[in-house]
C-alpha cells in the first residue's frame, strides 16, 4: 500500500464487550454530581494548568466514559487542584472531588493490578 | 482490727490503669522521632517545666478555657476536677498529721474515716471541715453532671456526643463514687463521730433509719467498687484524655511538632480528646446538614481506625473548632496529616512546569487563581501600583502555577513541593524586597512554607496600610457602613485580624458584630473541603450573609477573593474587596482634587483668589 501513498489506520470501533467502566462506576458512586455534566467547557476555559499546558478537563469525562485508564492517568497528573474549575461550574459539579476520585481509583486498579 | 478486705477492688483498679498507662505512654514516648525524644529530655531540665505544671493544672484541674466558655460548664468541670484533687491532696496531708510520717499504706487517705475512727489528733477537726467541704463541692459538680444529661441549655451546649459502652462503664462509676463516699463516711461518722458538717450531719439522721454496722463495711465495699471500675474502664474511655492530656501538654512545650506522617505525637493528641463536643456547636456543617464530620467524631474515627475519605475531606478547615477546643489539639494540621496518608499513593509530579524568566521589580504582585476569578480585585490593585508609581511585576499576570496550598489542603505535600519550587524561584530571580499576595490562601503558604530570604511576604491589606501610612496614596472617605468578615486563611490561619479593620476606618464606618475575629463564620466557599456539595456550600453561605444583614451594613467588605465571590452570589449585600474600596477612595480623592482645581480655575479676580489660599493649589 505504502506504494501508492496511502495508509492504514487502526480500527476505532469501541467494543463494548471489552468496556473497562470500573473507574466510571467508581468517580459516579462517590460524586455523582459528575454525571450532571454537559461539556460547556467553562471549566477547561478558566483553568490554571490548562493555561501552562496542554490539559483538557472536559476532555476527561469522555476519556472516563471509554475507560482510557492509560490515558487519563497521565492527563490527570496535569491538575493543580486550584479550584477555579469548581466555582465557575454552571451545574454545580463537585470537579476537585471527581479529579481525587480518578486520582484515586487509577492508584487503586493500579495496584490490584499489580497484585494480581 | 476491722475486716479490710473491701478495699482490694480499688489497689486492683488503680493498679491496672496504672500498668495500661505506663505502658502506653512509653510505647508513645518511644515512637517519637530521635530530636523530638531529645528535645523532651533537654526540656525536662529547663524551667519549661513549670510552665507545662502550671499549664497542666489551669487546664486540666480548673479549665479555665471551658470557663470562657460557659460558666456553668466550667464549674462542673472544675469542682470535679479540682475538687477530687483536692480531696486527694488534703486526705493525703490529713494522713500525714495522723501518722505524724510519710509512711504509711497509700490506700489510706482513700479509706481514712473508715480506719481513723475519732478526733484524737492535731487539727483533726480542721481537716474534717476542709473535707467535707471539698466532697460537697465535687457532689455539686456531679449533680450538675447529672442534670447536663438532661438539660443542656443551661451548660451553653446544643449538642454533645455519644457515649460508647467503655464511657457508659466509665460514667456511670463515676457518678457513683462521690455518692457512695457521701454516705460511706456518714456512715462512719454515725458510727464513730468523725465527720463534720456533712458527713455529721447525715450520719445523724442515716442512724435513725438504718442499722449502721450492719452497713458499715458493705457500703465502704461498694465505694471501693465503684472506684476500682472507674480505673479499670479509664484507659478504655473517654477519660483516657486526663493522662493523656498532661502527656501531650509535656510534648506540646517541649516544641514537638505535627509531622507530615502520622505518628505517635498524632496519637496522643488523638488521645487527648476528652469528647466535649464543645467543637460541634461552632461547626457550621451543621447548617448544611453535615453531622458527621466535625472534628471530634473524625478523632474518634482515627482511634478506631474507621476513618473513611468522605469523612475526612468533607471539612472546611475553617479552624473554628481548633479555636473552640478546651485542650488546644491542633485539629487542622491533625486533619491534614490523616489526609497525607490518604492520598500518599497519587502525588503529581509537574514534570511539565517550566522555568520561566523573572522580571526584576521591587515588588512581586502575586493574584493567586482565586483573584483571577474576581477581576475587580487584581484591576484596583495594578490602578493602586501604578498610582503609587511603584515598581512591580504582576507575577502570575498570564499565567503561572497554582501557589500550592490547594494541594496541600487535600494533603499532597510531595505535589505541592514542585509548584513551590518553581514559584519560589521565580520570585528570588526577580530580586524583589516585598510580595504582595492578594488571596489568603496563597498568602498563608507563601509566608508558611516558602523559603523566601529578605522578601517580605504581604496580603495587600496589611499592604495598602503602609502605603496608605506612608502617605503614598491618599484616600476620602466613602461615608458608607462597612461589616467586615476574617477570611479564615487570613484571621485564624494567619492571626491577621486588626490590620484590615484598619484599613477600612480610613475609608468607611466599620460596625462591630459579634461573630468576627476568631469567631467569624466561614463564608463556605473554602477550597478545603473536597466532599461537599454546591447546595451546602450555598446554605453555610446564606446562614453569614443572613446575620451580617441583620446589622444593616452598606457593604460586607472581605479581603479574600474566594469569600467574595462565594458572598456576592448572594446578590442580596453588596461584597467587595478591600482593595476595591480602597481603589474607590483614591479616586474620590482625586475627584475631588480636580474638582478643587476647576473651582481654581474659575476665579479669576486675583482679589478672590487670595481668600482661597488655605487651600493647597495644585499646579
Amino acid at each position: 500500500m505504502n506504494k501508492f501513498g496511502f495508509t492504514t489506520q487502526e480500527s476505532r470501533a469501541i467494543d463494548y464487550g471489552q468496556f473497562d467502566d470500573r473507574l466510571l462506576s467508581y468517580v459516579q458512586h462517590h460524586e455523582p454530581t459528575f454525571l450532571i455534566c454537559m461539556s460547556c467547557g467553562a471549566c477547561t476555559a478558566t483553568c490554571s494548568a490548562g493555561n501552562l499546558i496542554d490539559f483538557n478537563i472536559r476532555r476527561l469525562s469522555l476519556l472516563i466514559r471509554r475507560g482510557e485508564i492509560l490515558q487519563l492517568s497521565n492527563e490527570i497528573d496535569k491538575c493543580m487542584l486550584c479550584g477555579k474549575c469548581t466555582l465557575v461550574c454552571p451545574r454545580g459539579i463537585n470537579t476537585r472531588n471527581v479529579i481525587m476520585l480518578i486520582k484515586k481509583g487509577i492508584s487503586q486498579i493500579k495496584q490490584s493490578e499489580n497484585q494480581n | 482490727m476491722p475486716n479490710n478486705l473491701f478495699i482490694y477492688p480499688f489497689l486492683l483498679g488503680i493498679l491496672i490503669m496504672l500498668v495500661i498507662i505506663a505502658k502506653r505512654f512509653s510505647k508513645w514516648f518511644i515512637g517519637l522521632s530521635k530530636i523530638d525524644k531529645i528535645r523532651v529530655w533537654k526540656k525536662l531540665r529547663t524551667k519549661n517545666t513549670i510552665y507545662s505544671i502550671r499549664e497542666a493544672l489551669l487546664e486540666g484541674l480548673l479549665h479555665h478555657k471551658i470557663f470562657k466558655k460557659n460558666p456553668v460548664l466550667g464549674y462542673m468541670h472544675m469542682s470535679l476536677a479540682f475538687g477530687w484533687f483536692l480531696l486527694i491532696v488534703v486526705g493525703h496531708i490529713e494522713t500525714i498529721y495522723y501518722y505524724g510520717s510519710i509512711s504509711f499504706p497509700f490506700y489510706m487517705p482513700v479509706f481514712f474515716r473508715y480506719f481513723v475512727t475519732g478526733h484524737e489528733f492535731y487539727l483533726s477537726r480542721f481537716f474534717a471541715i476542709i473535707m467535707d467541704f471539698l466532697l460537697l463541692m465535687v457532689l455539686s459538680g456531679v449533680t450538675l453532671a447529672y442534670l447536663k444529661r438532661f438539660l443542656k441549655q443551661p451548660f451553653g451546649m446544643k449538642k454533645t456526643t455519644r457515649l460508647k459502652p467503655g464511657d457508659k462503664i466509665a460514667l456511670t462509676s463515676l457518678w457513683c463514687i462521690f455518692p457512695l463516699r457521701f454516705m460511706a463516711e456518714s456512715v462512719s461518722a454515725g458510727i464513730h463521730h468523725n465527720g463534720s458538717f456533712l458527713t455529721q450531719t447525715s450520719g445523724n439522721l442515716i442512724e435513725h433509719i438504718l442499722p449502721l454496722n450492719a452497713i458499715h463495711t458493705p457500703i465502704w465495699f461498694a465505694y471501693s467498687t465503684a472506684l476500682g471500675f472507674f480505673f479499670v474502664a479509664l484507659p478504655f474511655s473517654r477519660y483516657m484524655h486526663i493522662p493523656t492530656e498532661i502527656f501531650f501538654i509535656f510534648l506540646k512545650n517541649s516544641g514537638i511538632k505535627l509531622k507530615k506522617h502520622v505518628n505517635t505525637y498524632s496519637q496522643v493528641q488523638v488521645f487527648s480528646c476528652s469528647r466535649c463536643g464543645i467543637c460541634l456547636d461552632s461547626c457550621q456543617l451543621n447548617d448544611a446538614g453535615i453531622r458527621n464530620t466535625q472534628s471530634v467524631y473524625v478523632l474518634k474515627k482515627i482511634r478506631d481506625k474507621k476513618l473513611t475519605d468522605e469523612e475526612l475531606f468533607n471539612c472546611l478547615l475553617c479552624g473554628k473548632c481548633q479555636h473552640d477546643c478546651p485542650v488546644d489539639i491542633e485539629l487542622n494540621n491533625l486533619r491534614i496529616t490523616q489526609r497525607i496518608e490518604s492520598t500518599l499513593q497519587y502525588n503529581s509530579s509537574y514534570d511539565y512546569l517550566k522555568e520561566t524568566k523573572a522580571e526584576k521589580a521591587d515588588i512581586v504582585y502575586f493574584a493567586g487563581c482565586m483573584t483571577h476569578l474576581t477581576p475587580a480585585i487584581k484591576k484596583s490593585m495594578v490602578q493602586i501600583f501604578d498610582h503609587a508609581k511603584l515598581n512591580y511585576w504582576f507575577m502570575d499576570e498570564d499565567k503561572a502555577p497554582c501557589c500550592g496550598r490547594p494541594l496541600m489542603q487535600a494533603g499532597q505535600y510531595d505535589a505541592a513541593e514542585k509548584l513551590i519550587l518553581n514559584n519560589q524561584k521565580k520570585i528570588l530571580d526577580s530580586e524583589a524586597k516585598t510580595l504582595v499576595v492578594s488571596c489568603p490562601i496563597c498568602y498563608k503558604v507563601f509566608n508558611e512554607d516558602y523559603s523566601l530570604p529578605g522578601i517580605e511576604v504581604k496580603h495587600h491589606s496589611e499592604y495598602l496600610l503602609e502605603l496608605i501610612n506612608a502617605s503614598k496614596i491618599e484616600v476620602s472617605p466613602l461615608q458608607q457602613t462597612v461589616i467586615y468578615h476574617d477570611p479564615c486563611e487570613l484571621g485564624r490561619g494567619s492571626g491577621i485580624y486588626e490590620q484590615p479593620r484598619e484599613l477600612l476606618q480610613h475609608t468607611n464606618t466599620l460596625i462591630k458584630i459579634k461573630n468576627e475575629k476568631e469567631k467569624s463564620y466561614c463564608c463556605g466557599g473554602s477550597l478545603a473541603n473536597i466532599k461537599i456539595q454546591m447546595d451546602e456550600r450555598y446554605k453555610i453561605k446564606d446562614k453569614a450573609v443572613e446575620n451580617y444583614r441583620s446589622y444593616n451594613p452598606d457593604i460586607l467588605a472581605t479581603s479574600c477573593p474566594l469569600c467574595k465571590k462565594t458572598f456576592a452570589r448572594d446578590g442580596k449585600l453588596a461584597v467587595h474587596d478591600i482593595s476595591e474600596l480602597i481603589w474607590m477612595a483614591i479616586e474620590k480623592n482625586e475627584m475631588e482634587k480636580l474638582e478643587l482645581n476647576e473651582q481654581l480655575a474659575k476665579v479669576t479676580n486675583p482679589e478672590q483668589f487670595w481668600e482661597l489660599e488655605e487651600v493647597p493649589i495644585q499646579d
